[in-house]
């Protein structure tokens, strides 16, 4: 029974004569991510209900507007007060849940399947897999988010023209209101993947993001009045309708500090997810 | 190569992997064997890099397997647990590790051939049979054409053809000189492929040997023979590398090194009458049984008594 026999001097690879010279690079990776993504058929179905959703309930909520005007029934002040922009952009509310669950997915659906040991296997590196996978899907759910924003508003704008809500496409920061809607989804897809890889169960990734995009905010009103106002803005749900509002009130962040506030969660919790990666077995 | 020092894993109180020092050597197949818990997959996981050592260290090719720059050409490997998304084909699974590499999609298709996998390559590979599966994951263990292949329990799940076909493609490659790793907790499908063993139990390492070793370890072919003269069987039979037991008073003896037949032809021409001339070959499996008897983590209840052997 003999048990230590140590060299400890490298060996070269017994068989390198004539072998091809493979090497793993990011750009290699962000490749191999995008292959990943669009060879299942769930991530055609759910950006496919997310862009469904994003136009739809915009194209609903329009012809609501519409509707009420014409027929003089009453509206109350929040309705009353819409924009051809806050009606066509609606639909975020659920587009957000499918562009986040399909995030979460994209992580948590490696840990829960197994796929994850041949992931890691490849790119034992780890981190570069996290990077990718949030590059790759917060850009697909960004593009996805744009396109919809945008023809929402196309068609919305359509329904509304020639109620109080009407604007064109022209009128001032009606373009910075559809772009940082497309942006916010794509940030919510870069945040459905951390979460993913934070919990590495898509239950618990689903759980929490909907939770703190829609449980979240309605739990706040439980508090002190005088809190609220100083809490509700920075949620991440607030914070992220604060980017594309079209008109920054007064107990609302405008724009940029809405996306700043926003980008903190996301990177908040994509830390959470890089140290569980980097400190945890797969 | 392969090289662990003192490799440990512990998960809470429990320690799957207790302070392990081995060498595995390019050129022949070295077999991981113990029993089911002895803490072989968490080793490979480690060797992999999945799993981070609680002390110790080990390395493939002289490196921490995360530190080489094309890992899958280092080792490729086939762990016990699914690793594929049932969602995606196997053709498309083997591609999305092809592209972290750069490997061509030529390569792709060479391991999906020598596989077997052509006519299924497009099929969701969640619908595979375990058989179908395991030869996805050995595609996968061969994609970066790798100096160490490290194949948790290949055989599980295939059919007798499957068997053949691992046992053929174990040996090539370690003829090509690579260094193959292959655990198992089956004693006789290792000893048709296995030069070298390394047998473990309860996480410790039992034995690092050679198959031969194992065997006449274990006690080898012994012949059992019985006379009414012991003490001159044994002068007629004495000889250079025979040894000959028996207890003091007892007509029985056993005789190693030395074939059934020769003791009979020996016994005869020395006028010497026997009453029995039996061939008890120690099978490996006993061997095996013997080693880890006592590092079995789950018995069943039909134990049979320590008397024997």
């Amino acid at each position: 029974m003999s048990t230590i026999t140590s060299t400890r001097t490298p060996v070269p690879s017994p068989v390198q004569g004539g072998r091809p010279v493979y090497r793993v690079t990011a750009r290699r990776v962000l490749r191999s991510e995008w292959a990943k993504l669009w060879s299942l058929r769930s991530t055609w179905i759910t950006l496919g209900l997310g862009l469904l959703f994003l136009v739809a309930f915009g194209l609903i909520a329009s012809w609501q507007f519409k509707s009420r005007i014409t027929s003089g029934r009453h509206m109350d002040g929040d309705f009353a007060s819409s924009t051809a922009v806050s009606l066509s952009l609606f639909g975020t509310n659920f587009a957000q849940l499918a562009l986040g669950v399909l995030g979460v997915l994209v992580t948590a659906g490696e840990y829960s399947t197994g796929m994850i040991r041949s992931t890691l296997a490849a790119v034992p590196r780890r981190l570069p897999v996290l990077w990718s996978k949030s590059a790759v899907f917060g850009a697909v759910a960004l593009v996805v988010g744009t396109v919809g924003a945008f023809v929402a508003f196309l068609f919305g704008s359509g329904i509304v023209s020639g109620t109080p809500a009407a604007l064109s496409i022209s009128d001032p920061g009606v373009v910075r209101s559809l772009l940082a809607a497309g942006l916010y989804l794509g940030l919510i897809g870069v945040l459905g993947t951390a979460l993913g890889a934070l919990l590495r169960s898509v239950a618990g990734g689903i759980s929490v993001l909907v939770g703190s995009l829609m449980l979240v905010p309605g739990l706040i009103s439980l508090l002190p009045s005088s809190w609220q106002d100083h809490v509700r803005p920075y949620l991440p749900s607030e914070a992220g309708a604060s980017m594309f509002a079209l008109h920054h009130e007064a107990h609302t962040l405008t724009p940029t500090a809405g996306l700043l506030v926003f980008l903190a969660w996301t990177g908040l919790a994509m830390a959470g997810a890089s140290w569980r990666l980097m400190r945890t077995d797969a | 190569m392969i090289e662990a020092q003192q490799l440990t894993k512990r998960y809470g109180e429990t320690t799957a992997v207790d302070r392990l020092d081995f060498t595995v050597r390019p050129g022949t197949v070295t077999g991981f064997l113990g029993p089911n818990g002895a803490g072989k997959s968490t080793t490979m996981r480690m060797i992999v890099g999945l799993d981070a050592p609680t002390h110790g260290t080990v390395t493939v090719n002289g490196r921490r397997y995360a530190e080489h720059t094309a890992p899958l050409q280092e080792v490729g490997a086939l762990l016990e647990a699914k690793s594929i998304h049932p969602g995606r084909s196997a053709f498309d699974h083997l591609m999305a590790q092809a592209y972290t590499h750069g490997i061509p999609r030529r390569r792709v298709e060479e391991v999906i051939g020598m596989t077997g996998l052509d006519s299924v390559a497009k099929k969701r590979a969640g619908a595979f049979s375990l058989g179908m599966g395991q030869r996805l994951g050995i595609a996968a263990a061969l994609l970066g054409d790798p100096a160490t292949v490290m194949l948790d329990e290949p055989v599980n799940g295939l059919d007798p053809e499957g068997v053949l076909w691992i046992r053929n493609l174990l040996t090539g490659l370690a003829s090509e000189g690579r260094t193959v790793f292959v655990s198992s907790h089956l004693m006789s499908e290792m000893a048709l492929v296995a030069d070298h063993l390394i047998v473990v139990g309860r996480g410790r390492m039992l034995a690092d040997t050679t198959v031969e070793e194992l065997i006449s370890q274990a006690g080898g072919d012994t012949v059992q023979v019985a006379t009414a003269d012991p003490a001159r069987l044994r002068e007629v039979l004495a000889g250079p590398g025979i040894e000959i037991t028996g207890r003091v008073g007892s007509e029985e003896l056993q005789v190693t090194g030395m074939e059934a037949r020769a003791i009979g032809l020996k016994a005869a021409e020395a006028g010497i009458a026997l009453f029995q001339l039996t061939a008890k070959a120690l099978s490996l499996e006993e061997a095996f049984m013997e080693l880890t008897r006592d590092a079995v983590e789950y018995h069943g209840t039909t134990e049979t008594s320590g008397s024997a052997a």
